[in-house]
């Protein structure tokens, strides 16, 4: 009996071994919410990771391999998720995708770093990257990363002396909210309303009224997508006046499209954005749009930045080797002018959190328009 | 022809256990943790079966005990306090909270149990969310241990399988015992026929009440075993969606078979598996099934098979009362 | 104060949305026994129905009037013939769990084959605000109030003052009597069935410009409708548009001043309230414990 799994394991050894010797696809496995609260955050990136492997097959491969994913539905849920990490890892993926929801990540990260897969993310929680996990990578900044640029904002230009924060219940708003709530404590900012919202929530007046009430300096939105659109329009109708400011989210395409007018004077700091005036995200965004038919969001970004981080790494090895993948990756500096998928020059730290870009933006007449960028640190 | 038929039922019930122990010692680690889930979910789509298929009652909520029982031993294990008194604080706390959910719900019609459970699993989530004293909230509790039984660690996958099957093994024999008790009897009885349950002086509310208790705490069990699953728990999974699966599970299975939940959970977990290839339409394809099959068969899955066995023993039984008409037989 | 009237115009706003989505729930259930749990979901199909009617190149009015003919259809007809007949024998609860698998399918077809991000869904009420009394009131909102109230006047009018109306609610009442009288019960569901649809599609075209035309934005709607049919009152049409207003209301108190965290628990604990003080609901008649 044991001779005979001896004998199965050292087959399989080999034909694995002998199918990497001979130019087999190389193997990549995704883990997203497709289904459940997360699906556009899941089908963005799903999206984004098909766009990028397409045209790197298209053009070869990597190595002169292929590239082959298989992508999971986690359905917004941890213990899916873990499950179909681990499912994915007992195929032994080259690299790990996804999850997106910080939750998820949390769950199945010790699972990759058991296995020694390098696990490539969209989650921004702080904390993912503060556990000394060493094979796990951002994709965009970490929510220690982005909150402090949007205190410095609130604080330096707009000088606000008192802020109302307004975010949504769930891992990813929270998060932002203690973080920044502990940036404001620091710079002596007042928290005059403190909000938590629901995810799909439709009526924001009770909050915009509350605000309203407490008369700050500055509001700082951290909603989702469809909520930001609908509280920007709710804070037009009674009349708020204080600078409305947000991350990412609260300035997207989306939300403009969703808001109109109401949208108009909101600002906020964006370290991902297909309106950014770099030819190479135009282009990105011409060929998703042509290939799925809508703008994509920050998420799709991030799985298509996540491919070609796969592509410049493997690159710089010169070989296919799991093991060796994450030591490259940490410190690696990927710039634009070499790998033009890469999109803007990002480095990557010991951690796993990304040095990249930013920018603030404002909308103005329906538009995203660049008010400053943020240049990276090194 | 009934002895045989005993006696094949036994075998089938010693090769079944067999396999369950024996097969997975060569499944990979995703394999183990699909039939550990599958278990765990067992135990709680059981105790729903004892609320729904035997006592009648819509519970909306089975979700939510699954939840308490999994904070609790998320918050006690990680405190340093074994599993097992994890274990009698979710029962209690469990059983506690359905009495007392079921006591005034169960004085009205009894669709309105559902709705009760229905708000309570809504709030059961908010809380879980918004304690962040005691919950950590939407951040979740990490590294929940994984226990030692007897000595031995269940760190691996496989031993911690075993846990998991031995529970549902324990929790089946206590079912079993309480449907062949007395108790089990009124169930039955309330089930069947309230009216005349009633009139033989069964507190029908009194044993609704009892049903749903118990099997609400059957869900806190599910959840004391939950948590040292999948190691991290957050307020997510404890919603509504979780009850509804579970009730799919009571449903398809077949509610009021003893092994409804054991067929009905393995659908539901193994399902997503084999409708992988549909990609995004596999909850759809899911859903319609199941309206088809209630369609056909209120009773589940094993209602069909229930239903096909009759009439077989009827037409058999018809066939040799037609072939002897000159002896007088009674129906087996 | 300035602010608690806000707070109230707002809440009524939303509460004639959820009073709308409950009176084709509590009128379904009273003629019927169909518990649809699926009523949020049949809130938000019509708007998609038009907006893919749209993206076919019709028209706004047009596609206004193919989704509302596809809602009689489906949401109607079909949903009678298809699932509530069949399953109708088998009890109350196996057609309830059957509406609970129909809200998930409707969900996730929509999000397959539409999309899984919200698309803006424009508006019959222009979208402006006036000022009432020194407050800003959003047009829309006042749109769906109108509805509501329209809608509940209309059907208590046809109920208590029309003759089909008055064998719908024999029907309700006792269909076996009624059926022995000469009412034609199966016409009489039918037409409740077709009440419904043609509800739930206006409600769709005045609430989704406001809510965002979302796969998932069924989930909130339909249980709000149910808490507030119920507090309401489940056999009162009335009892509707009553406890609509009221969960509206009281929803947006609790964010105001008990905690914008437990916004959601408020109304449900007001549920659990009257299931055990007044199962009956607010306006409700109360009915025979069935055995």
């Amino acid at each position: 009996m044991k001779s005979g799994i001896l004998a199965c394991v050292l087959l399989a050894t080999i034909w694995n071994g002998a199918a990497l010797a001979q130019g087999a696809p190389i193997k990549l496995a995704d883990v997203a919410e497709l289904s459940g609260g997360g699906a556009t955050v899941g089908t963005n990136w799903k999206n984004g990771i098909d766009l990028a492997i397409e045209e790197i097959n298209a053009k070869g491969g990597i190595l002169g391999r292929k590239l082959e994913v298989t992508h999971a539905d986690s359905q917004s849920n941890p213990g899916v998720a873990r499950a179909q990490v681990q499912k994915a890892l007992d195929g032994e993926p080259y690299v790990l995708l996804g999850p997106g929801y910080s939750g998820s990540v949390k769950v199945t990260a010790p699972l990759a770093a058991e296995a020694g897969i390098t696990q490539i993310m969209g989650g921004e929680a702080a904390e993912l990257t503060q556990a000394g996990n060493k094979f796990l990578f951002r994709t965009s900044f970490g929510q220690q990363s982005s909150m402090p640029k949007v205190a410095k904002y609130i604080n330096d230009e707009i000088k606000a002396k008192t802020v109302a924060i307004v975010w949504v219940n769930n891992d990813f708003g929270k998060g932002g909210r203690d973080v920044i709530a502990k940036e404001f404590a620091r710079y002596g900012i007042k928290v005059v309303a403190d909000q938590s919202t629901e995810a799909g929530q439709a009526d924001f007046a009770a909050d915009v009224s509350k605000i309203k009430a407490a008369a700050p300096d500055a509001v700082f939105i951290y909603l989702n997508e469809e909520e930001s659109a609908r509280i920007l329009k709710e804070l037009k109708r009674q009349g708020v006046t204080a600078p409305l400011i947000g991350e990412t989210t609260l300035v997207g395409q989306k939300v403009v499209e969703l808001a109109g007018d109401a949208a108009n004077g909101a600002r906020g700091h964006v370290g991902l954005t297909t309106d950014a005036p770099i030819e190479l995200i135009k282009a990105f965004r011409e060929k998703f749009v042509k290939k799925y038919n809508y703008v994509p969001d920050h998420n799709g970004i991030k799985g298509y930045l996540a491919i070609y981080m796969i592509k410049a790494t493997t690159e710089k090895m010169g070989k296919i080797d799991s093991k060796a993948f994450a030591d490259t990756l940490h410190g690696l500096t990927i710039k634009a002018a070499d790998e033009p998928g890469i999109l803007m020059d990002v480095t990557f730290d010991q951690n796993g959190d990304i040095d990249r870009q930013g920018f603030l933006v404002e909308i103005v007449e329906g538009k995203q328009v660049i008010t400053k960028v943020l240049p990276k640190l090194n | 022809m009934t002895g045989t038929m005993r006696y094949l039922q036994i075998a089938l019930g010693v090769v079944v256990i067999a396999g369950l122990v024996l097969v997975p010692m060569n499944f990979n680690r995703y394999g183990l943790f699909i039939l550990s889930q599958w278990a765990v979910m067992t135990i709680a789509a059981m105790g729903l079966n004892l609320t729904l298929g035997y006592a009648g009652q819509v519970s909306l909520a089975q979700g939510a005990f699954v939840g308490i029982g999994a904070y609790a031993a998320a918050i006690m294990t990680t405190q340093g306090a074994p599993l097992i008194a994890a274990l009698v604080v979710a029962i209690i706390l469990c059983f506690a909270v359905g009495w007392l959910l079921g006591y005034p719900a169960l004085r009205v019609q009894h669709h309105y149990l559902a709705f009760v459970t229905l708000a309570f699993s809504t709030l059961a989530f908010l809380v879980f969310r918004n304690e962040e004293w005691l919950t950590k909230g939407i951040y979740g509790i990490s590294n929940i241990p994984r226990p030692h039984v007897f000595g031995f660690a269940t760190n691996r996958p496989l031993p911690f399988y075993y846990l998991c099957l031995g529970s549902l093994g324990l929790v089946s024999l206590a079912m079993w015992w309480l449907i062949r008790s007395p108790w089990g009897r009124a169930f039955l009885a309330l089930r069947e026929n309230p009216i005349r349950a009633l009139s033989l002086g069964i507190d029908t509310r009194r044993y609704t009440l009892m049903a749903f208790a118990i099997g609400s705490a059957l869900g806190g069990v599910a959840g004391t075993l939950y948590a040292p699953l999948t190691q991290y728990i957050d307020p997510v999974p404890f919603n509504l969606s979780l009850s509804l699966d579970l009730l799919m599970m009571v449903i398809v299975g077949g509610a009021g078979f003893f092994f409804g939940p054991f067929l009905g959970a393995m659908i539901a977990v193994l399902l997503p598996e084999w409708l992988r290839f549909t990609q995004g339409y596999y909850l759809m394809l899911y859903a319609i099934a199941v309206i088809l099959l209630l369609i056909y068969s209120p009773t589940g899955i094993l209602g069909i098979l229930d239903r096909y066995l009759s009439e077989r023993r009827t037409k058999t039984a018809s066939a040799l009362r037609a072939v002897a008409p000159s002896r007088l037989e009674t129906a087996p | 104060m300035s602010n608690l009237f806000d707070l109230l115009v707002a809440g009524l706003a939303t509460g004639a949305i959820y009073a709308v989505v409950a009176v084709g729930f509590t009128l379904l259930w009273q003629t019927s026994q169909t518990i649809n749990f699926a009523q949020g979901e049949f809130v938000m199909l019509p708007a998609f129905l038009m907006l893919a009617a749209m993206q076919a190149g019709a028209p706004f009015w047009l596609a206004i009037v193919i989704g509302i003919l596809l809602s009689l259809l489906l949401l109607g007809l079909g949903f009678k013939l298809l699932l509530v007949d069949p399953m109708l024998r088998h009890g109350v609860l196996p057609l309830a769990i059957a509406t609970m698998a129909l809200a998930i399918d409707i969900k996730e077809a929509v999000k397959q084959f539409f999309s899984a991000e919200a698309s803006p869904f424009p508006s019959v009420v222009p979208a402006g605000d006036i000022s009432l009394l020194g407050h800003t009131v959003s047009l829309q909102s006042i749109g769906v109030l109108v509805l509501a109230i329209v809608a509940v006047v209309g059907l208590t009018l046809f109920l208590n003052h029309t003759s089909i109306g008055h064998q719908m609610q024999a029907t309700a009442q006792n269909p076996t009597v009624a059926r022995i009288i000469g009412v034609p019960v199966e016409r009489m569901i039918l037409l409740t069935f077709l009440i419904n649809a043609l509800l739930v599609a206006l409600a769709s075209l005045l609430i989704t410009p406001i809510y965002l035309a979302k796969f998932s934005s069924g989930e909130v709607l339909g249980q709000a409708a149910f808490i507030a049919a119920i507090v309401g009152g489940f056999n009162q049409v009335r009892g509707a548009i009553a406890g609509g207003l009221l969960i509206g209301v009281v929803d947006n108190l609790a964010a105001a001043y008990v905690s914008t965290q437990y916004r959601a628990a408020v109304p449900l604990i007001l549920l659990i309230a009257v299931i055990l003080f007044r199962p009956q609901g607010l306006l409700g008649r109360p009915e025979e414990r069935t055995v």
